[in-house]
């Protein structure tokens, strides 16, 4: 039965619960929904939660555990000899996996039968051929093994299918009994509502937080797994950076310090753009401007922050680099040679900063309480010494978290780099030339035919890990600042 | 009620510091002060008393501009300042109120050190010529706040660190050194304990010698301790002005008795 009508039945025994909870407690208070514990949906609700999540629980896990436990069976029973020498288990089981699957489509087409699907004794050449007829893609002859395995393997899902189907739908049904029988007046079913629904709260929270957890760890075993390869004090000191995919591995110079320049320097660039105009934008916004140009500067401010950062690449390719070379170029100053530079991607990198300053800078000097500025109006002082001397002061601790928010934006930026910036490492503090980051080359040593096994490919996790700790560092950094600033007014 | 023997002291000038005519303020649509007629007398404590929104803070705020930076507010009438209109163009607000001084309800110490919270006026106005000049003032501020013995150990210690009776002192002694002519005071004491209370009050009799002083205040126990002169508002209106021991003793209107004795308010 696919999975989808099995929720749909799941569902529908979790709303039939529902209802007969709720009559039931109704029924037992004598129609009187004064005389129960709880409101009469809570009973119902009750009942619903006991039909329905323990059953989605055992599917979940099913689902999850059913194709490992398969993979591992068939890939036991392929013999030795079924695994040819430049492969690997992995490999031929993708193969097994792929004619499974071929075979089950061929099925639902009609051009092979349950049975010659099922049939071991079926011949090789003349499934391989229906399979191709079916248009499936098989890349070699279907040997004898892999077949047999492929048939294993669709007999092993499609029991376990089964199963789970029975199961699923008995764990539904038992639960609703359950939750039936203890649909009387005196049970407290609020309380027990309430509880599931604050598990389901924690689970929400928790997924965020694993889901983090599994990131930062699928980076450090392939960090690991690279510095096995490489030298770690060649990575982190190497002033050179020059991979080779051709040579596989030994002869690639992967120095990361050119990589962090380019990061540093662009993101240099862009907060030096960014922080004056963001900042000067929220002092505006906040302190001068009326409330109804606010009412609409502030939005459009704002307009600028949703832009997508490709459009801002393709704006720094397009306009900007060919702008500064104008006037920076041969036909100009001539110190600049293209059009992608660490000026054009900072540039442009401040711009989408911003919003960024502006609008964080601009709740926060909303925050200094008005008292502070009536205490310096009423001694006389004028709204830019107010600002300067007593507003800007109170909110600089906000301000400077604000900055290194966007500083840590700044560093894990790619697009705009990837498109701004060009691609060659260098260390230069020359910033007309054209530089590179850290995310720029994870993304080019990470795109194209990566061997997931060389240290070319995984030196893109390593630089991610570096990044990562970086913008870490400033986001723990910042929040600490905002935070210590925000305990003066409490 | 009445026991202070402070305000029964009689005042010897009686020279007219503020004087406000036909003072008429508009929130909107609101009309929150009608036709307000006072004379503010030079080196005396005025209360005013009042239930709450009867307009006596916003009156107050009146005194020396500071409901400019209302943008809904609008004011008729004249008020004048040693017989100079200050609400004529000619005047700068900001001026004006390096005149007028102004204590708030809640002490509001910037987020500086103490040294540079009092410093913070005369360094605007430029009333220090040097280093030990400014020095000299913060430290005449501060002994005439009373606070000086509590905070001279430690003047680089930020203002926001005291108590909140030393706040109130710190920002009365940061009200003093821009060496204003008239303090305006806005509940100065509602956000104290009665041993802050007490020593703002001591303050504000000493400041008597020197300023004019106007206080607004919710409790009446306190206008008739430190106050020489009472205005009672009600509604908008100045309903009764007069000497603070015939206001509280012998009131001409009978919503002031009701206001004194607690039935209105």
């Amino acid at each position: 039965m696919p999975i989808f009508w099995l929720v749909l039945i799941v569902l529908a025994i979790g709303a039939a619960g529902y209802v007969a909870g709720r009559r039931r407690a109704l029924a037992s208070a004598g129609g009187d929904s004064r005389h129960l514990h709880s409101l009469p949906s809570y009973y119902g609700s009750n009942v619903a939660i006991k039909a329905v999540v323990p059953a989605f629980l055992l599917m979940i896990v099913w689902l999850l555990v059913q194709p490992l436990y398969v993979s591992n069976t068939v890939s036991g029973m392929l013999p030795q000899s079924a695994i040819p020498d430049n492969s690997s288990r992995g490999l031929v089981m993708a193969e097994v996996r792929r004619a499974a699957e071929g075979m089950n489509n061929a099925v639902a087409q009609g051009l092979m039968s349950e049975e010659f699907a099922g049939n071991a004794r079926a011949d090789v050449a003349d499934v391989t051929q229906r399979l191709k007829d079916a248009g499936q893609i098989v890349t070699s002859q279907v040997t004898q093994p892999i077949l047999r395995a492929a048939q294993r393997y669709r007999v092993m899902n499609s029991t376990g299918g089964q199963m789970m189907t029975i199961a699923v739908l008995v764990l539904s049904v038992l639960g609703s009994l359950w939750g039936l029988r203890e649909s009387q007046a005196e049970y407290r079913a609020r309380n027990i509502v309430e509880r599931s629904i604050r598990a389901l709260l924690v689970g929400a929270a928790s997924i965020a937080v694993l889901t983090t957890l599994g990131i930062v760890l699928s980076l450090v075993f392939n960090t690991v797994e690279f510095f096995r390869l490489y030298p770690a004090t060649d990575f982190f000191f190497g002033l050179n950076w020059a991979p080779s995919f051709s040579g596989r591995g030994g002869s690639s110079d992967l120095g990361i310090l050119p990589l962090l320049w380019g990061t540093f320097y662009i993101s240099l660039v862009a907060l030096v753009v960014a922080v004056p105009i963001g900042l000067f934008a929220a002092i505006y916004l906040s302190e001068y401007a009326s409330p109804r140009i606010r009412s609409f500067a502030k939005p459009l401010l704002e307009v600028l922050a949703g832009i997508p950062t490709i459009v801002y690449g393709l704006f720094a390719l397009l306009t900007v680099g060919p702008l500064l070379l104008g006037v920076f170029g041969d036909e100009g100053l001539g110190i600049m040679q293209a059009g992608t530079a660490v000026m054009t991607a900072g540039l442009v990198l401040g711009i989408m900063l911003i919003p960024f300053v502006s609008s964080l800078s601009d709740d926060i000097i909303n925050a200094v309480p008005q008292a502070m500025r009536d205490g310096s109006y009423g001694l006389g002082a004028t709204k830019s010494e107010t600002i300067k001397q007593v507003v800007l002061p109170a909110a600089l601790p906000g301000i400077v978290g604000a900055i290194l928010l966007a500083a840590s934006r700044a560093i894990g930026e790619t697009m705009i780099v990837v498109l701004g910036a060009g691609a060659a490492a260098r260390l230069s503090l020359n910033p007309f030339e054209a530089m590179t980051t850290v995310t720029a080359k994870i993304v080019s040593q990470l795109t194209g035919d990566a061997d997931f096994a060389s240290p070319e490919a995984l030196v893109a996790f390593a630089l991610g890990m570096t990044l990562f700790v970086i913008t870490l560092g400033l986001n723990i950094f910042a929040l600490y600042i905002v935070r210590k600033y925000r305990e003066q007014y409490e | 009620m009445y026991d202070a023997p402070a305000s029964e002291q009689k005042v010897n000038q009686q020279t007219t510091k503020i004087s406000a005519r036909k003072v008429q303020v508009y929130y909107g649509d609101t009309h929150a002060i009608k036709d307000v007629d006072v004379d503010i007398e030079d080196r005396t404590v005025t209360a005013f008393i009042g239930p709450s929104g009867c307009g006596k803070s916003t009156f107050l705020r009146c005194l020396n501009r500071m409901n400019d930076t209302i943008d809904v507010a609008r004011i008729e009438g004249d008020i004048l300042l040693d017989g100079e209109d200050i609400y004529d163009k000619k005047v700068d607000p900001v001026q004006l109120r390096a005149k007028v001084g102004m204590v708030f309800q809640k002490p509001n110490p910037f987020p500086k050190s103490i040294y540079d919270n009092i410093a913070y006026g005369p360094r605007i106005h430029g009333l220090a010529k040097n280093k030990a000049d400014l020095d000299e003032i913060v430290e005449k501020s501060l002994r005439r706040g009373a606070i000086w013995n509590e905070v001279k150990d430690r003047l680089h210690a930020p203002g926001t660190g005291l108590s909140g009776g030393q706040q109130q002192r710190l920002c009365i002694a940061r009200a003093i050194a821009t060496e204003p002519e008239v303090l305006l005071m806005d509940e100065p004491c509602s956000a104290l304990d009665p041993i802050a209370t007490g020593q703002v009050e001591e303050l504000i009799d000493e400041l008597r010698e020197s300023y004019s002083v106007v206080i607004v205040t919710h409790s009446m126990q306190q206008a008739a301790r430190v106050s020489q002169k009472t205005a009672f508002f009600h509604l908008g209106n100045l309903v009764e002005y007069g000497e603070t021991g015939q206001i509280f003793t012998n009131p001409v209107d009978p919503r002031t008795e009701s206001y004194i004795t607690g039935r209105i308010g």
